[in-house]
C-alpha cells in the first residue's frame, strides 16, 4: 500500500487519576493507519479500546505520547482547536446513534455542516446527497423517533459523512440494532471504504470484526495483536 | 454557526416543549406584568392627587398661623395670631400689588342636628370670596353672601355628603333648618361634589358666615387659615413675599425666621404630596421588582435543568464541533427568547390590568412609555444575567462524560 498515512501513534499512554489510585488504561501504544484502510480494534470490555477510541476521535487527550491525525498533533491542541479536528477530521457513528431528538433526519445530518460553517444551501444539497447514499431518500423528514433503529444509524453515518472527514469512528455501531439490520449496515461500511474512505471500527463482536480487512486486538492497555483479515467478505 | 440560526432553533426547540417552556415564561409575564401595573397605579394615583390639589384652586397662598417666638422660646399658645384685621389689610394694602382676592378663613368641628340625624362636622366660617378662591360650585340654592357677613345672619351652605348625611338621599335641603351647637341655621344652598374620601372628605362641611362661626359659635376672634389668590402662577412668589412683609410688619415683627405665621404655596402642598405618592411608587416598584427577581431565579432553575436533561445532547453537540461558545450562545439565546416574549406577554398583561384597574378605582391611567421600555430590556437583562450560569454549565461539559450520561 502506498497511501499517505493517516492516523499515526506512537507511544501513547493514558492514565486516569481518580483521588490518589491511579488506573492504567493505554500503555506506550504505537501503530498507524493509512488512508483507505478499514481496521477494527478489538477487545474485551476494560480493555482500553474505549479509552483509544476517545482520543482517537479528539474527545480526550493522552497522558502521553503523540497522536497525529491527517498532519495535525492533536495531543497539543486546546478545547476549542479540539472541536475544529472533531468536527471537520472525524465523523462519529455511535452505538446509540445520538441523533437530535424530534428532528428530522435532514436537519441531522446538517448539523455538523452548520458548525462547520458551511452555507444553508449547500448543507441542504449535500445532506440529501448523504441521506440517499445510505437509502433513505424517502425518510428525510423523518424525526428520529420515527425511525427504526438501523434507521437511526444510516443518518448517523450520512452525518458522519456531512464533512467529508478524514477518518469515519465508529463505536460499536451495531450493538442496538436487530442483526439482520446490522448486517446492512456494516455494507455501507464496507461500501464507504471500497469508495476510499479510512474507517475505524471499535467492536467486541469477532462477526462484525469480519467485515473490517484488518483487525487490532487490544488487552489490559496493550496491543496484542494487530494483523490483517485474510477472507473478504463483499 | 450564524447567530440567526442559533435563534431559530432555540425558538423551535423551546416550540417542543411547550408546557415547559410557559411554566418559565410565566414568572416573568408575572413579574413584568406587575411591574407595569403597580407602576403605573402608583404614577396614576400622583396624577389624581396633583389633579386635587389643583381643583382646590390655582395660585392659591394659604396664610397659616403659628406659634410666636420671644427670642429662642417658642412658645404653646399658638395658631391665634391671624386674625380678620390682617386679611382686610393683605385686600387692601398698596403694598399689595399682586393679590386679586383674600378670603379669612375659621373652621372647627361641631355637632350637627337636623331632624332626628345627629352628625359632628367640619364648619367652616367663610366670606363670599371663599367660593370663587377655592374653586366651590353652587348645586341649588345661593353660597354665604357679604350681607348675611356683615349682619351676622344664621345661614348655612352644605356640602353634598353633609346634606345626605343631614337629610337623606335625594331630598333639597334649601330652605330647612338644622342646629348647629344648639343654634339653628336656615340652609340656603348645597355646594357640588368636589370628590375626595376617607379621612379627606371634601364634601362632608359645612359652611356659615364667619363672624357668625367666630363670634356665635367659636367664641373667638382669630382666623385659622387666610386664603389668598394671586393673580397669576407667575406673581406665586412676588405675592408670597408681599403678603409675608405686610403681615410681619402688622404683627411687629423684623425677622423673618421669627414670624408667627407660614405661608404655604399650592405648588409647596402639590410638591408635599408628589413626594409622598413618589414615594408610594417606589414602594410598588420594589414590590415589583422582587417579583421579577422571582421570575429570573425560576428560568435559571428551568434552564439548569433543560441543561441536565440536555445533556446527552450538549455532549453530541461538542463531539459534531460545537464550540464552547456556540453552546453557550445557544442555552443565552434560548433563556433571552423566554425572557423577552415573557416581557412581551407580561407588557400586555400588565397595560390590560392597569387598564381595567385606572377604570374600577376611576384613577387616570398612566403607562408611561418609559416603563415599558424599561420593564422589557430589563427582562431581556434577566435572560442574560439568569441565563449565564446555566449555559456556563452547560459549554463546560466534558464531551465524553455528556455522552455517557443516561
Amino acid at each position: 500500500m502506498n497511501q499517505p498515512t493517516i492516523i499515526k501513534v506512537s507511544g501513547l499512554s493514558k492514565i486516569y487519576k481518580n483521588d490518589s489510585v491511579e488506573t492504567v488504561a493505554l500503555r506506550n501504544i504505537t501503530f498507524e493507519v493509512k488512508k483507505g484502510e478499514f481496521v477494527a480494534i478489538m477487545g474485551p470490555s476494560g480493555s482500553g479500546k474505549s479509552t483509544l477510541m476517545h482520543i482517537l476521535g479528539a474527545l480526550d487527550v493522552p497522558t502521553s505520547g503523540e497522536y497525529i491525525l491527517d498532519g495535525e498533533n492533536v495531543g497539543v491542541l486546546s478545547e476549542d482547536d479540539l472541536a475544529t479536528i472533531r468536527n471537520k477530521k472525524i465523523g462519529f457513528i455511535f452505538q446509540s446513534f445520538n441523533l437530535l431528538p424530534r428532528t428530522t433526519a435532514l436537519k441531522n445530518v446538517m448539523l455538523p455542516m452548520a458548525y462547520a460553517g458551511v452555507d444553508k444551501n449547500v448543507r441542504e444539497i449535500k445532506a440529501k446527497k448523504y441521506l440517499i447514499m445510505v437509502g433513505l431518500e424517502d425518510r428525510m423528514e423523518h424525526t428520529s423517533n420515527q425511525l427504526s433503529g438501523g434507521q437511526q444509524q444510516r443518518v448517523a453515518i450520512a452525518r458522519a459523512l456531512a464533512n467529508d472527514p478524514a477518518i469515519i469512528l465508529a463505536d460499536e455501531p451495531t450493538g442496538n440494532i436487530a442483526s439482520d439490520q446490522a448486517e446492512e449496515i456494516m455494507k455501507i461500511f464496507q461500501k464507504l471504504n471500497a469508495e476510499g474512505r479510512t474507517i475505524i471500527l471499535i467492536t467486541h463482536e469477532p462477526d462484525i470484526a469480519h467485515f473490517a480487512k484488518r483487525v487490532i486486538i487490544i488487552k489490559d492497555g496493550n496491543i496484542v495483536e494487530d494483523r490483517l483479515n485474510g477472507k473478504k467478505k463483499i | 454557526m450564524k447567530l440567526i440560526e442559533i435563534i431559530i432553533e432555540s425558538i423551535s426547540t423551546l416550540g417542543l416543549n411547550k408546557m415547559r417552556t410557559g411554566l418559565a415564561a410565566l414568572g416573568i409575564i408575572i413579574g413584568i406584568g406587575s411591574v407595569i401595573a403597580l407602576v403605573s397605579i402608583g404614577q396614576g394615583s400622583q396624577k389624581a392627587v396633583e389633579a386635587q390639589i389643583q381643583s382646590l384652586g390655582a395660585n392659591l397662598l394659604t396664610v397659616m398661623p403659628g406659634s410666636q417666638r420671644s427670642g429662642n422660646v417658642r412658645t404653646a399658645s399658638g395658631n391665634t395670631t391671624l386674625t380678620l384685621e390682617d386679611a382686610k389689610a393683605i385686600m387692601s394694602s398698596s403694598q399689595i400689588t399682586t393679590v386679586k382676592n383674600v378670603s379669612p378663613e375659621f373652621s372647627r368641628r361641631f355637632q350637627i342636628i337636623a331632624g332626628g340625624n345627629n352628625t359632628n362636622t367640619q364648619v367652616y366660617g367663610v366670606y363670599p370670596e371663599y367660593a370663587q378662591i377655592r374653586k366651590v360650585n353652587i348645586a341649588s340654592g345661593v353660597f354665604i353672601s357679604q350681607t348675611d357677613v356683615d349682619s351676622m345672619s344664621r345661614v348655612a351652605v352644605l356640602g353634598p355628603t353633609a346634606a345626605t348625611n343631614l337629610f337623606g338621599e335625594g331630598t333639597d335641603p334649601v330652605g330647612q333648618t338644622i342646629r348647629i351647637n344648639k343654634q339653628s341655621f336656615r340652609v340656603v344652598g348645597v355646594t357640588e361634589s368636589k370628590g375626595g374620601s376617607g379621612f379627606n372628605n371634601q364634601d362632608d362641611i359645612i359652611f356659615a358666615p364667619l363672624s357668625t362661626v367666630q363670634k356665635q359659635l367659636a367664641g373667638v376672634d382669630y382666623l385659622s387659615t387666610i386664603a389668598v389668590e394671586a393673580k397669576s402662577q407667575d406673581v406665586m412668589t412676588e405675592a408670597q413675599n408681599q403678603v409675608g412683609y405686610l403681615l410681619l410688619e402688622r404683627h411687629k415683627l423684623t425677622d423673618p425666621t421669627t414670624a408667627d405665621f407660614s405661608i404655604m404655596s399650592q405648588s409647596d402642598i402639590l410638591n408635599t404630596a408628589s413626594q409622598v405618592t413618589g414615594t408610594f411608587t417606589t414602594l410598588l416598584s420594589g414590590i415589583a421588582a422582587i417579583s421579577l427577581l422571582v421570575g429570573g431565579i425560576g428560568i435559571m432553575n428551568i434552564m439548569l435543568v433543560t441543561v441536565t436533561e440536555r445533556t446527552r445532547e450538549i455532549g453530541l453537540r461538542k463531539a459534531l464541533g460545537a464550540k464552547r461558545k456556540t453552546i453557550i450562545t445557544q442555552f443565552l439565546v434560548e433563556s433571552v427568547i423566554l425572557t423577552f416574549f415573557g416581557g412581551l406577554i407580561g407588557m400586555v398583561f400588565g397595560i390590560t390590568i392597569s387598564m381595567i384597574l385606572s377604570k374600577l378605582l376611576s384613577f387616570p391611567s398612566a403607562i408611561s412609555m418609559s416603563s415599558v421600555l424599561l420593564a422589557v430590556s430589563v427582562s431581556g437583562v434577566i435572560g442574560i444575567v439568569f441565563g449565564w450560569y446555566p449555559a456556563q454549565r452547560a459549554s463546560k461539559l466534558a464531551p465524553i462524560e455528556a455522552l455517557r450520561y443516561e
